[in-house]
């Protein structure tokens, strides 16, 4: 594949995907903030922020309260995230990208881990398409941006894994498959669920808060 | 004009044994990086060879090619191959100069039209009709298109005549092109490199005298055999790679310890080219080796592709900046976006009827 | 600082690998060549070695029986390693670089054989001392 497209896609095209994503993470977040709530005029039972707190902390540790289809998206969900999180942060490669953009990096982990963790993160992944495809309930439930959002997680963590091995194109091809497929994935977050990547702790928060005003054990 | 004696009969002349011949035919197997076994094929066909004519251009270039080729090893084995080629013309290379030079190349290229091989070296200035580049008055542009009439073959000698090169950077002052620009109806070999490895140079040369015809070529006219492989694909520091070991710096316990360079911005993994086996300096080494990354120079455009010390992965642009901005800017839209949501409210609030009891008890 | 202040380090043996490949390749073709009489050539400069693995693969393969040097437009050394049919071939140019190293799988490196047209010049060489005998002392090549 041609060099010049690769040269761009490492600009420009870095440019442009960051741009969006920055701005339309940042407007998306800080209007949301900005809404605002309703003021209560009730008097306050409890704290508001050791609600929120307390929330953010154990929404996290659900899993003996789920039925077993909530059992298996969880922790396949944790797989995903995990592993997804370890090969984005710890990649030698990865932690370049950051020091260029940022001015700082931090250690990175042996190969090995990474790729057990990549491996783990793939596996998951395709587990969690299965059963969305598989179960009812699931498969009522899923729209385009479900699919979507799916494709444009799981292209770079493929892509990714390709390119380190130089699996079956040169690797000029799958570098640039590669950054287009996280550019595509920095394009389409603002405008999906995937803003959840700032959102959700934010939103517990708000669950947490709410209960904590009105004196819920939260 | 030189005589048309075989290979063959001229070593024979000069009491080269056939042993001998066979020791230069192995060596050419491992130049042209042909299996060891088809020394002996080599052997019956250049034992037939011709003696080619081979004019050699230069043009807009800093002479690094003719220096690699001639710098490379040793009188005796390479500079065989130019006593099998009869080098016609070479302006920096020839004893003659003046109009005597011009001269020999014009009778050169009648004597042997349609046979001779031309090589060149140097990009082509197009700007302002040329003049950026002039041999004995005469345009590059204008040379390379009345050579390359008569030519059998072409061989663009180096990055510059092969992809426009340094001149070619931007801004590209005297628009300079590569030779594929400007020809377009003849086999181009693109021998690219800045300079190409010189045993490079010559096995394409080898190749052509063994075989009589130019070797398989990449979708960038590059020989197959010397520039199928990336460098990552045949660094001996790969399994530093592999492991995730890299140096950081210059100067740091990894770079002492051999590491792979790609954070100090190796190109070797989108650069094609035979460094990492074929070697520098007779064998001695190759720019990684001693500890340096590799900076593309056998790939089109690579003195515009970013920083030698970029590495792959990081942005070839400022993309802080654009992101800061992009920060500022959504924040800003943000605010100013909750500022007429908040005024839409109060206006909401102020406009709405307030309910009195009178409204509850009455109709 | 001067260049003595430049602490030197020793590479550590890190294989990349190739040793091993190698030695199986070796093994391989030897094994072909004891079943059906194949020879056979491996070019060492086709394959990425770091300093350190080429030395170990010469102590590997060690030293046999036989050496022989050939001088001709430069030296080349021939040896049989301590696996009898296992050959190195090197050859170097009058500058001493190695212009083409090589394993041969052989009973003895093709080289090495006398050839055909050498020896008929040769012979008509011999005769003509032999029918001339003033002139048997020049030099001859």
């Amino acid at each position: 594949m041609d060099q010049e497209l690769l040269l761009w896609m490492r600009g420009a095209g870095l440019q442009i995907a960051s741009a969006v994503f920055v701005l339309g993470m940042s407007y998306r977040m800080l209007h949301l903030l900005m809404l605002g709530r309703k003021k209560s005029l009730a008097a306050a039972r409890g704290s508001e922020w050791a609600g929120g707190l307390r929330t953010m902390w154990r929404r996290s540790f659900v899993l003996p309260r789920l039925s077993p289809r909530g059992k298996f998206t969880v922790v396949a969900g944790y797989l995903f995230h995990i592993g997804f999180f370890v090969t984005l942060f710890f990649l030698s490669q990865h932690i370049a990208l950051f020091r260029a953009v940022f001015g700082f990096g931090w250690p990175a982990l042996p190969r090995g881990a990474i790729d057990i963790a990549a491996v783990l993160s793939i596996a998951a992944m395709i587990a969690l398409l299965a059963h969305r495809l598989v179960d009812p309930v699931k498969r009522l439930l899923s729209d385009f941006q479900d699919y979507l959002t799916w494709a444009l997680s799981f292209l770079p963590l493929l892509t990714g894994f390709m390119l380190l091995r130089e699996i079956g194109f040169e690797y000029v091809t799958l570098l640039t498959l590669h950054i287009a497929s996280v550019e595509l994935l920095l394009i389409v977050s603002p405008f999906t669920k995937l803003a959840h990547m700032f959102s959700t702790f934010i939103a517990r928060w708000y669950n947490g808060a709410v209960n904590g005003f009105k004196g819920i054990q939260t | 004009m030189k005589e048309q004696e075989t290979l063959e009969q001229r070593l024979s002349g000069q009491g080269v044994s056939r042993r001998a011949f066979l020791k230069f035919c192995a060596a050419m197997a491992t130049m042209m990086a042909l299996p060891p076994s088809s020394a002996s094929a080599i052997a019956t066909a250049l034992a037939k060879a011709k003696r080619p004519s081979v004019i050699w251009l230069s043009f807009q270039e800093c002479t690094g090619c003719t220096e690699s080729l001639t710098r490379s090893h040793s009188p005796t084995l390479e500079s065989l191959i130019f006593d099998m080629i009869s080098l016609d013309y070479h302006h920096t290379l020839q004893a003659a100069s003046g109009f005597a030079a011009e001269q020999a190349r014009d009778d050169a290229m009648k004597a042997f039209y349609g046979q001779y091989l031309l090589l060149v070296d140097g990009s082509i200035p197009l700007k302002d009709g040329g003049v950026y580049s002039t041999i004995a008055g005469r345009t590059n542009l204008d040379m390379l298109e009345e050579a390359a009439k008569g030519a059998a073959a072409i061989i663009a000698v180096g990055s510059c005549a092969a992809f426009g090169g340094l001149p070619n950077a931007q801004p590209n002052p005297t628009g300079a092109v590569p030779v594929s620009d400007i020809v377009k109806d003849k086999l181009i070999v693109n021998i690219s490199g800045c300079p190409p490895i010189p045993a490079v140079i010559t096995g394409v040369l080898a190749h052509y005298l063994t075989f009589g015809e130019l070797p398989a070529l990449d979708e960038l006219g590059r020989p197959k055999a010397f520039y199928g492989e990336t460098i990552h694909d045949r660094c001996y520091r790969r399994p530093f790679y592999d492991q995730g070991k890299f140096a950081k710096t210059f100067d740091d316990e990894g770079a002492r310890n051999g590491w792979c360079l790609y954070e100090l911005g190796c190109k070797g993994p989108t650069t094609h080219n035979a460094c990492a086996t074929t070697k520098w300096n007779g064998g001695a080494g190759f720019p990684i080796e001693a500890g340096h990354g590799c900076i593309g120079c056998s790939e089109p455009k690579f003195w515009d592709a970013g920083s030698f010390y970029t590495p792959l992965s990081a942005p070839a642009a400022d993309v802080t900046t654009v992101a800061q901005a992009a920060a500022v800017i959504g924040a800003g839209a943000a605010i100013a976006l909750s500022a007429v949501d908040r005024a839409k409210k109060r206006k909401a609030q102020q406009a709405r009827e307030k309910l009195t009891v009178e409204d509850l008890k009455g109709s | 600082m001067s260049l003595q202040d430049i602490h030197i380090k020793v590479a550590d043996a890190h294989s990349v690998g190739n040793l091993d490949a190698i030695l199986n390749e070796i093994a391989t073709r030897l094994g072909d060549y004891v079943a059906g009489g194949e020879t056979s050539l491996i070019d060492l400069k086709s394959l990425p070695f770091s300093a350190d693995e080429y030395e170990r693969l010469r102590a590997k393969l060690g030293r046999g029986e036989v050496t022989a040097r050939l001088d001709s437009i430069g030296d080349s050394e021939i040896y049989e390693t301590r696996f009898p049919g296992v050959w190195w071939v090197t050859h170097y140019n009058v500058e001493g670089d190695i212009v083409a190293d090589l394993i041969e799988i052989a009973s003895v490196p093709a080289i090495v054989h006398s050839q055909p047209e050498d020896v008929h010049i040769g012979l008509a060489h011999l005769r003509h001392i032999l029918a001339h005998p003033a002139s048997s002392d020049e030099v001859t090549k």
